[in-house]
């Protein structure tokens, strides 16, 4: 939301993003394939943070528009036997599609109504996923075949199960939705979420529609976490019910916290620092999940504003 | 002339209280009124009918031949009626530029270019003289640049009519002067409303006067008509001008 150095802002995207490029090569087998991972669901944080961080709208049901986006391009493939491209674009609409409709009824609320109207809304459509068993696969899921998880154009074919290749498709996401996260931030519409973020009613007389605005946002964040799900579906090949639980809408709410609301590359820093912190711990003990707690506690207590929020107050003013 | 504002019997009831009460009330395009009254008299729940803030319990409000009565606030800035709030309502953790980028942007429909809104905000910030602040978070802004702001905010939306509500209050004298400059500049372009303590603000300033009393008009004139009025004085004058 600054307005001046946009050169340093671009050359700090671009060089993290040829970072996580150059960390292919460099990555034994184990960490290339966890930060895989990590890239496609620090886009699911992404999504999250563009609704939580710049508008302020605190929402406890994101996991049933990743889950959408799971669903939509897991069952398309496994049902329909469509191709990938064509089944991560059907994710995605499933979750723009849904963000629409559950946007229309929640922006009805504010404040912890809206919570608990999307943590409801979220609930329902896990119990649905449950209740469908027969095409879903219920709690047990289903498991996309490597056949069908591959690209073929022209002559040439991508197998989305090598490591490499999956690898550089998640990297492809995350850069596309990174990049397209700050245009939106910086651009006028990014301007006005974070208007209606701090005076809802100063922005209101000022002219602007908040509540079209908001639900704008709310439709883009739906559709970028639907397309994490989407490539979580396409390239682990598992879709199951537990992405749909409760669990999935607080955690990308923690990534975010972690690595700071309403910056851009807090969502990636966040995941990555959850991801790394459960995965060393629960090598040493299974009560794993406590020292996660601490570290959270710890970053709460001494950095409210999460790693980047924090940099930007202290130190570097101008980070978007 | 015709008027670019006329309300119809316009009352807003709070339970049993009459805020305001049947107010018949018109303004003529291009002149600066003043609203003046006690405390509670209903001159900031008017001007928040007027703005759309909330809405009337009854009673019919034509801006510019056009019924708007229950159009929603934002319509009615788009239209051009803009307001300024009583108490401060700057975007705190907004440098003074976004603060005015956010009118300025809006009223830019047809242009794309960043430049286009930098010209638009510089311009307003020049205006009120807060350019050389424009990288400043309004948050960190002294009291009377916060107001000022506030009122760059209200100029870039360009309105036809621009309500300010107390604009002088907690502005140090030397500030006021200057304030007084910049309404008369504002209001060559546009018809000012305003709610206002300050008396030498009032009668230096004002085209018209329209005292409030108990959610009715009590009186409206010249200022040497509401000067020599008993009854304003007795309502509200006595004080200082009796």
């Amino acid at each position: 939301m600054r307005n001046d150095s946009p050169a340093k802002i671009y050359a700090l995207h671009i060089g993290v993003l040829a970072l996580l490029f150059a960390l292919n090569f460099v990555l034994p087998d184990y960490h290339q394939g966890l930060f895989a991972r990590i890239m496609a669901l620090a886009v699911f944080a992404m999504g999250y943070n563009l609704l939580f961080g710049y508008v302020g709208l605190l929402s406890l049901g994101h996991a049933m528009f990743y889950s959408a986006g799971l669903y939509g391009a897991g069952l398309a493939v496994y049902h329909l036997g469509w191709g990938v491209p064509e089944a991560f674009v059907a994710g995605i609409a499933c979750g723009a599609v849904l963000a629409l409709v559950i946007g229309l009824l929640a922006l009805r609320t504010s404040g912890v109504a809206f919570m608990i109207v999307t943590m409801m809304f979220a609930q329902v459509f896990y119990l649905l996923i449950l209740y469908f068993a027969a095409w879903t696969g219920g709690d047990q899921g289903l498991v996309v075949q490597q056949a069908s998880r591959m690209i073929t154009i022209g002559g040439a074919s991508l197998d989305l199960t090598n490591s490499t290749v999956r690898y550089m498709s998640a990297l492809a996401l995350f850069s596309v939705v990174l990049l397209a996260t700050l245009a939106i931030v910086r651009s006028r519409f990014g301007r006005v979420l974070v208007a209606i973020r701090e005076n809802e009613e100063r922005t209101k007389m000022l002219g602007y529609h908040t509540v079209a605005n908001k639900l704008a946002a709310v439709v883009a964040s739906g559709a970028i976490c639907a397309a994490s799900g989407a490539a979580y579906a396409l390239l682990f090949g598992y879709i199951g019910s537990s992405f749909a639980s409760v669990q999935y809408s607080i955690l990308p709410l923690l990534w975010v916290l972690l690595g700071g609301a309403a910056t851009t590359l807090g969502p990636l820093i966040g995941t990555l620092f959850m991801y790394y912190v459960t995965d060393i711990t629960s090598g040493f003990t299974s009560a794993y999940l406590l020292i996660v707690g601490v570290a959270l506690i710890l970053l709460v207590l001494f950095a409210p504003k999460g790693v980047l929020g924090s940099i930007r107050q202290r130190w570097l003013g101008w980070l978007p | 002339m015709t008027p670019l504002l006329t309300t119809k019997g316009l009352s807003r009831h709070f339970g049993g209280l009459r805020a305001v009460d049947g107010v018949d009330f018109a303004l003529i395009p291009g002149e600066i009124r003043a609203i003046i009254g006690p405390n509670g008299a209903g001159k900031t729940t008017f001007v928040s009918l007027l703005s759309g803030r909330i809405r009337p319990s009854s009673g019919m409000i034509v801006f510019d031949g056009a019924d708007i009565t229950t159009m929603p606030a934002y319509k009615r800035v788009r239209l051009g009626v803009a307001y300024t709030f009583q108490i401060t309502s700057v975007f705190a953790n907004l440098t003074a530029f976004d603060n005015v980028a956010l009118p300025v942007q809006r009223t830019l429909t047809d242009s794309r270019s960043k430049g286009a809104v930098r010209t638009g905000v510089m311009a307003a910030l020049e205006r009120t003289g807060l350019a050389d602040r424009a990288g400043t978070l309004a948050g960190q802004l002294s009291y009377g640049h916060q107001r000022l702001l506030e009122v760059a905010m209200g100029l870039a939306l360009k309105p036809r009519l621009l309500i300010l509500d107390e604009p002088t209050q907690g502005l140090a004298d030397s500030e006021i002067d200057n304030f007084v400059t910049l309404v008369r500049e504002i209001a060559r372009n546009a018809t000012v409303l305003l709610i206002e303590h300050n008396m030498p603000v009032v009668m230096q300033l004002a085209d018209r006067i329209t005292v409030f009393n108990s959610g009715k008009i009590l009186a409206e004139g010249t200022p040497e008509q509401i000067r020599a009025n008993p009854e304003v004085q007795d309502a509200y004058l006595g004080a200082t001008h009796g």
